[in-house]
């Protein structure tokens, strides 16, 4: 593999890793605090898989990139500026309706790459992607699930979700656009983002639709994430996520 | 709402309770695991996958609404089950088990 097709490789299993690890650790706070138990529980199942994909992510890109990193130095190491994921997965969650609005859309998102990457050249990448994407279909079903009858149930619920839905709706952008990491993968390793936005959109107006919700209007979409310009919200989630490997490098239990 | 914004107020009188039967392997029966709380059949059923299935111990599930169960009262178990234990010629216990069969 060229140097120019390994530094894109690298780049974009971080972005792949990252995307999932700062959406788990997010899913994570709700531990806990769930609406109720077999939700909390759920919310965790769900939290818990999209870390264990990172490690696997970043653990391939720690090798790819020959440098003696490892997933955990990846992972715990970084600052906010090294972070490759999407803004949408480090925003607060704020409610229920909202952390469910933002799983869906980037679930519906995350079936689809995974299923691209299953069927991609690169054996070991195809090989995590063939697991995520089995875990994916399952947390697709539950957020969507969740969607509808959001949506769908009382007056407060649907506001809730409508509102979730504006906020989020101009952080989708970021999903689908195509840099040159992307461009020097598309077609081989990876594929293309833009050729995923037709299904990406079906599936998520057919859902928006059901749920008697309303699709935003597409307008400003907010970008920078992938280049590392995230907002205030990553650093505090990297604060609270890396300290104890920070404070204590090494540390064994 | 006094709890917080994201709870009901108490969420155990608003879900329905279903009772969870789990699979431990093609063939074998449903078994009673427990139970969960849920909105509805499939939130129930994803409900049960996550709290009695996640370790992979499950290859297939059941939930049936509780109130749809209608047990044998426990304030009748004398006449209700008492008059099977003078009966002895209903037990197989005069059977001599055949060489060769194992009893498990």
């Amino acid at each position: 593999m060229g140097s120019i097709q390994g530094g894109a490789l690298f780049e974009y299993l971080l972005r792949l890793g990252d995307d999932r690890l700062v959406l788990g650790h997010r899913l994570s706070e709700w531990c806990g605090h769930g609406p109720v138990l077999e939700e909390d529980i759920a919310l965790a199942n769900v939290a818990l898989d999209l870390i264990g994909q990172a490690t696997h992510f970043l653990k391939l890109a720690g090798q790819v990139e020959g440098k003696g990193r490892d997933e955990d130095a990846l992972a715990y190491l970084r600052d906010a500026i090294d972070y490759r994921n999407v803004k949408l997965v480090e925003l607060p969650n704020g409610d229920f309706g909202r952390t469910i609005v933002r799983q869906f859309l980037f679930d519906a998102w995350s079936v689809l790459l995974l299923d691209g990457l299953e069927r991609a050249a690169h054996s070991e990448l195809a090989g995590i992607a063939a697991k995520a994407h089995k875990e994916a279909r399952y947390h697709i079903r539950h957020s969507g699930d969740w969607v509808l009858r959001l949506g769908d149930g009382t007056e407060e619920s649907h506001r809730r979700a409508q509102t979730a839905l504006d906020e989020l709706w101009p952080y989708t952008g970021e999903l689908l656009a195509a840099d040159e990491v992307d461009r020097v993968l598309a077609g081989t390793v990876a594929p293309d983002p833009a050729a995923l936005e037709p299904a990406w959109r079906h599936v998520v107006s057919d859902v928006v639709r059901r749920a008697t919700l309303t699709l935003p209007a597409d307008g400003y979409m907010h970008s920078g994430g992938r280049q590392g310009r995230h907002t205030e919200h990553l650093g505090h989630l990297l604060d609270e996520m890396q300290i104890l490997a920070r404070s204590h490098p090494g540390a064994k239990w | 709402m006094v709890a917080g914004a994201n709870q009901p107020e108490s969420a155990s009188d608003q879900w329905p309770l279903w009772e969870v039967f789990t699979q431990a392997k093609d063939g074998a029966p449903h078994e009673h695991a427990g139970s969960v709380h849920a909105p509805d059949a499939e939130l129930a059923l994803q409900n049960a996958r996550d709290v009695y299935g996640r370790r992979g111990e499950v290859v297939s599930l059941w939930v049936v609404p509780s109130a749809a169960i209608v047990a044998s009262s426990p304030s009748e178990r004398g006449p209700f089950f008492d008059p099977a234990d003078d009966k002895p010629y209903r037990h197989p216990q005069f059977y001599r088990t055949p060489r060769g069969v194992r009893v498990e």
